[in-house]
């Protein structure tokens, strides 16, 4: 049986199609989930891809977070469902109290839109078991408010417990505190990334492929589930 | 019910960083204004709703704030009357 993975479209979600290629090229079934719908299909793990969700309106991802497809994504995470999101996928995150801390603007203003290099640290988790620690990979980023914040409580705290999955290597593209690139939740079925590894993919289209292991790893993790 | 004129004003905790503010106030005195010690920008919002009395107004507005307008793990808001 092939691993369904389900993709939500906001109002507004750009790389959803992106994320879509991924999971196919991964070797899972892409399934596509409608933002206004409760039902998830049944999907073994769900992608919350990027781009401006309802325009950022109020704040990136801070509507998106109450639609209703987000409903069962909460519920069904708080058991174990693997959940991603890539940039405004990791801010509607956020605001859903599934990841701690708040993706800002940028710090030096700028949009920025480049490859990126990151060094993987978590690589406990559903979707990046299959990344050896201290692994550097390339990974194009965009984001104009992908200031990761948090209490310093809370960056401890996830420093401590190993739920730094990603930092940037060389310059830091918007500021974030501890140059973290991507969080998890405590279990490590959630996690948010600020790059885009559905980015890189495919040689022809992105800096490599080093971004396909995101995908792989939670087909790996269903099938040993 | 009576209508009120609610206003929740919502800013960026002071020890999250605003270089929004930031760069409106490095322009000032390059347009010959004065120079502001600090400049924070935030969101004004201005709501009309139908409440029993002002108190109530005032709570139908906090809990808007609390679950939507502002992110607590980033932002403060204070809510008023207009």
């Amino acid at each position: 049986m092939t691993a369904r993975i389900g993709v939500v479209t906001f109002p507004g979600s750009l790389d959803d199609r992106d994320a879509q290629r991924a999971v196919r090229l991964a070797g899972g079934e892409p399934v596509a989930l409608w933002h206004g719908d409760a039902d998830l299909q049944g999907v073994d793990a769900v992608v919350l891809p990027g781009g401006f969700s309802y325009g950022d309106y109020l704040r990136a991802g801070a509507i998106a977070r109450f639609a209703p497809a987000m409903a069962g994504v909460i519920e069904q995470a708080g058991r174990g469902l693997p959940v991603l999101g890539i940039c405004n996928g990791f801010q509607v995150l956020c605001e859903s109290g599934l990841l701690p801390g708040a993706l800002t603007r940028n710090s030096h203003l700028h949009f920025v839109n480049r490859d990126q290099g990151l060094r993987m640290e978590g690589v406990g988790t559903a979707w990046t078991r299959g990344y050896q620690a201290g692994q550097e990979i390339v990974v194009p980023v965009k984001n104009g408010e992908g200031r990761y914040v948090a209490s310093e409580v809370v960056l401890d705290e996830l420093e401590s417990s190993g739920r730094v999955v990603a930092r940037y290597t060389g310059s830091n593209p918007n500021g974030s505190s501890r140059d973290i690139a991507g969080i998890s939740n405590l279990a490590g079925n959630v996690v948010g990334i600020m790059p885009h590894p559905e980015h890189a993919v495919e040689d022809l289209t992105g800096p490599g492929t080093d971004g396909l292991g995101f995908f792989t790893s939670v087909l790996e993790a269903l099938v040993t589930a | 019910m009576p209508a009120y004129e609610v206003v929740v004003d919502v800013m960026l905790k002071p020890e999250i960083l605003d270089p929004a503010g930031q760069a409106v106030s490095n322009a000032l005195p390059a347009l010959g204004l004065p120079a502001a010690a600090s400049l924070r920008i935030g969101k004004h919002v201005e709501l009309s709703l139908d409440a029993a009395d002002q108190t109530d107004a005032l709570a139908q507005a906090t809990a808007m704030a609390e679950v939507l307008l502002s992110n607590p793990v980033i932002e403060d808001f204070r809510v008023r009357l207009a």
